[in-house]
């Protein structure tokens, strides 16, 4: 199956390792990975910061690059649920609309589109899983906290495939980082504050390494680990599927 | 408490409590900055945090008592998209049944309106001294201040409101008005103001003053206020909950009650009433319901009864397409305790009478400039969305206003003007290549660092390491 | 235009277009196997307290062991012969002295452990919220297992007042610690009764 790689700007610029480690996995599970290179980004954060009119640019870009493909598939679930919510082509709205019901974060195409059954990865470590909620909330890669209902978690699903993994459980399963795109700095202090809990909900039970499908809070993560010199790391959940 | 505020945009400086909502007001202080001034606090910051979701948790166990949950959820939902879209007529018929239950009814437009109905009443009956026990819409309405200013005394007689109201405060939550209050500091105020012993914080002694101190008033006051939960178009009645029978105790000690209600809160059927009362109180405080739930038909034997039915800008947001179904709240205060930046900010924070996630969707159609911050204090997380009992998709409004402030004018110009250059770079791969040395394009664009100084980031968190190449790089050199 | 009429008109203007009215009868209401054992523990879980009796007796039995001698006891129940009757016509203001009172509840809610009371079955509007102890008759026969239940059973009585109470007045409003006897009283006992 011929399928197109939706890299995040952000990662492409600041984690190229995540990028590879997704192509690479898709490719082991027998995937003919395309890269559009002239891909930039989602258009997520003009949205969310109130000018979705001004991210028409980003989409008509976004449309004549994926416009080929079986699938579109991303290490992100917040930039997968923007196209999937919000990608509209003035020029072209049939492939727009077709790329939005192809479009899938990563956790969720290995589990629902190849079914993936094994991984054979090795990640002998301590590991937290952060929900970040576009993916969990917007694209139901996992049951959240909120509902009453059977739970389930993509994610936790190809996890526990890894070998010598050991998985954690929080205390807070499923709350936010607080990363929000702008509103990391237009709501500074509450948005560090979150983070901060998050990290010591996964320092309190002794967790190794924080893992999820969205580098972005990962990111947020990682800033505030690091300036407190904790030992605690974060791998995006396409590393550790690639890892051994 | 001793207040310090520096204006021309620096950080608020507050010592003890977030600042009183009638300061927050006249300074114009946005949430960002009241938020900052609440996390000097850390430890604070932390307890509140803490407490709050103590009750979400408390929450989420009577919820998953109930296995059919999803599907009271669902159809609290419909009962109350149908009273939307049939809400003229429920008006009509809920009008008649209560003028033939004997009940007094008035309308009011607006807040002015209503303050002035409710205080005409005060008027005829010559009273200048009355009890009110909690409705969020004299909030709204700024009824206490109107009436003081009137020369009437108000006595709130729920506990917490009558904590912040000694403290000249507003509640910070509509559920829990006195939760960014800590029981040595209650203890302190009660001293001053009820002659507790000093230094005694006992939450039991603390109530038992209130008790005391308030019951005068129930038995002195001729005139009651109270809210209303639901009010039912088939039978004129409406239904007042509590847990502390404070409104009982107000409404049928008085010869006069008057009970104030949005026009949103009217519903079918008395049938109804068993749907939304099995949620409302599971979604607030994880009880199974509150202890009273009053259903008033019915004056009391030789009392008044009046209603004041409020539009105050409902009918506008009923209008708007994307924003009409906030109307469906039932003012539970899940989304409140749920959501993890109302936890770390607290309400006071919101400066608007009704905080939270649904007061950032409700606010902004009262008054966009004023409120235009209120879409923004969210990380679209959609937690409240998930908690909501009648299922208002609150993440997605708070989305969809920000759309609309934005389209309105109410963005700062220096926003718009890097959010342009952002979009242009990333709609021409050309020019995002041509950005020059990484680092240099992505301090330039990258979402997190628009629009702020770049160490809004920096502050608290390290910026992540810049790699030896893009992806983009990589691939070319292995791939093509 | 009055502001009835401006605020039906803005509301008849603003209104979308007419959505279904759900049916509550779809509801798959989780149901108990013992009404009564689970309304005793659920209310045993909120402050108040059930006894289960087989007469009436039970109940001054339980005031003579429970309160003071003397305390100031009245119910609006004609036939409990032990205890004043009040008079309904009794000013409610005079209430406040008033220590435990007896009330007859019509109905009683298993799911949360409320019982319904209507001012015309217990007389004075304000005497549950006023006392200082309340203490409720419940037949046993007439619990009900939830909400749409009880609704059903109410049907289109008129009451003039009526409420759900479901154990003594409480607060948490001071660090979310429980405290009972906010306003009202500080017990509440429900007599289960054949």
């Amino acid at each position: 199956m011929n399928v197109g790689l939706f890299i995040p700007c952000y990662v492409n610029q600041f984690y190229p390792q995540v990028a590879i480690a997704t192509l690479q996995l898709l490719e082991k599970f027998n995937c003919k990975v395309g890269y559009p290179l002239q891909q930039t980004c989602c258009g997520q954060p003009m949205a969310n910061s109130g000018y979705e009119k001004l991210s028409q640019g980003c989409n008509e870009l976004f449309t004549e690059n994926f416009a080929g493909f079986d699938y579109i598939v991303c290490p992100s679930g917040s930039c997968t649920l923007h196209i999937k919510d919000h990608l509209h082509s003035h020029k072209d709205e049939k492939t727009a609309a077709s790329i939005r019901g192809k479009v899938y974060e990563l956790s969720e195409f290995l589990v629902d589109i190849l079914k993936v059954e094994e991984v054979n990865a090795v990640f002998p470590y301590r590991v937290g899983v952060h929900q970040s909620c576009h993916g969990q909330r917007g694209l139901h890669t996992s049951q959240m906290s909120e509902l009453v209902a059977a739970p389930f978690s993509k994610i936790n699903q190809l996890l526990n495939k890894v070998q010598q993994i050991e998985l954690v459980q929080l205390n807070r399963v499923d709350e936010c980082c607080g990363f929000g795109g702008t509103f990391c700095v237009a709501e500074e202090a509450v948005s560090a504050r979150m983070g901060q809990d998050r990290v010591a909900d996964h320092e309190k039970n002794n967790v190794q390494v924080i893992t999820g499908g969205d580098m972005s809070c990962l990111m947020h993560l990682e800033g505030i680990l690091r300036r407190k010199k904790s030992n605690v790391v974060v791998k995006h959940i396409a590393e550790i599927l690639n890892a051994g | 408490m001793f207040i310090v505020i520096r204006l021309n945009h620096s950080p608020l400086t507050i010592h003890h409590r977030p600042l009183p909502i009638h300061i927050i007001m006249t300074h114009n202080a946005t949430h960002p900055q009241l938020a900052t001034a609440f996390n000097k606090d850390e430890a604070r910051v932390g307890w509140h945090d803490e407490t709050l979701w103590w009750v979400r948790q408390k929450r989420d166990k009577a919820a998953w008592a109930l296995p059919e949950w999803e599907q009271l959820r669902d159809t609290a939902s419909a009962i109350k998209q149908n009273v939307l879209s049939n809400l003229h007529d429920y008006l009509v018929q809920f009008e008649q049944q209560a003028l033939a239950n004997g009940v007094k009814v008035h309308w009011a437009a607006d807040a002015k309106e209503h303050n002035e109905i409710v205080h005409s009443i005060l008027q005829q009956h010559n009273v200048t001294q009355i009890v009110k026990s909690k409705s969020m819409l004299t909030e709204e309405c700024g009824l206490n201040e109107y009436l003081a200013n009137n020369k009437v005394e108000v006595i709130d007689t729920d506990l917490g409101e009558r904590i912040v109201q000694l403290a000249n405060e507003h509640p910070s939550h509509i559920v829990l008005p006195c939760i960014h209050w800590k029981k040595e500091e209650i203890g302190e105020l009660f001293h001053q103001h009820l002659n507790t012993p000093e230094g005694n914080a006992d939450p039991k002694l603390l109530t038992a003053a209130a008790r005391e101190h308030l019951r005068e008033k129930f038995l002195t006051r001729k005139i009651a206020i109270t809210g209303v939960n639901f009010a039912v178009a088939e039978t004129g009645e409406f239904v007042v909950c509590t847990n502390e029978g404070n409104a009982d105790m107000g409404a049928h000690l008085a010869d006069v009650h008057i009970a104030c209600m949005g026009i949103e809160k009217i519903i079918p059927k008395r049938e109804h009433l068993g749907v939304l009362l099995r949620l409302l109180a599971r979604s607030a405080t994880g009880q199974p319901v509150t202890t009273y739930s009053s259903h008033f038909q019915q004056p009391n034997a030789g009392q008044e009864m009046h209603i004041v039915l409020v539009d105050n800008g409902r009918s506008v947001q009923l209008g708007r397409e994307d924003f009409r179904n906030s109307l469906k709240c039932i003012r539970c205060g899940a989304c409140f305790n749920t959501c993890p930046v109302y936890r770390r900010s607290g309400g006071h924070s919101y400066h608007t009478a009704i905080a939270g996630p649904i007061g950032s969707i409700l606010a902004p159609n009262l008054d966009m400039k004023k409120y235009a911050d209120l879409p923004f204090a969210s990380t679209l997380c959609g937690s409240c969305s998930n908690v909501c009992p009648v299922k208002i998709d609150i993440h997605n409004q708070l989305y969809k206003w920000r759309q609309v402030l934005t389209e309105e004018g109410h963005s700062p110009k220096s926003k718009t003007v890097a959010m342009k250059v952002m979009a242009t770079a990333l709609a021409k791969p050309g020019l995002f290549k041509a950005g020059g040395k990484m680092m240099r394009w992505v301090l330039k664009y990258m979402p997190w660092l628009v629009n702020n100084k770049m160490n809004a980031w920096y502050k608290q968190r390290e910026m992540p390491a810049p790699p030896e190449q893009s992806f983009t790089e990589w691939y070319k050199k292995n791939r093509t | 235009m009055s502001s009835k009429e401006k605020i039906l008109a803005a509301v008849r203007a603003s209104q979308p277009a007419l959505q279904p009215l759900p049916d509550v009868n779809d509801i798959a209401a989780v149901q108990f196997e013992n009404n009564v054992a689970q309304f005793t523990a659920v209310l045993n879980s909120i402050g108040g307290l059930v006894v289960n009796a087989t007469h009436t007796d039970a109940i001054k039995e339980y005031v003579k062991n429970n309160f003071a001698e003397g305390i100031n006891g009245i119910t609006t129940v004609a036939k409990l012969n032990d205890f004043p009757l009040l008079s309904t016509e009794t000013e409610a203001h005079l209430l406040a002295n008033i220590d435990v009172a007896i009330l007859p509840a019509k109905m009683g809610v298993a799911e949360n452990g409320a019982v319904w009371l209507t001012e015309a079955e217990y007389g004075i509007r304000a005497l549950p919220f006023i006392c200082q102890h309340l203490i409720v008759m419940l037949q046993q026969h007439t619990i009900v297992q939830n909400m749409h239940e009880a609704y059903k059973k109410i049907n289109k009585e008129q009451y003039g007042f009526g409420v759900f109470i479901a154990g003594p007045s409480k607060t948490a409003d001071i660090e979310q610690s429980l405290v009972l006897g906010a306003h009202g009283p500080e017990s509440m006992t429900v007599f289960i009764l054949p």
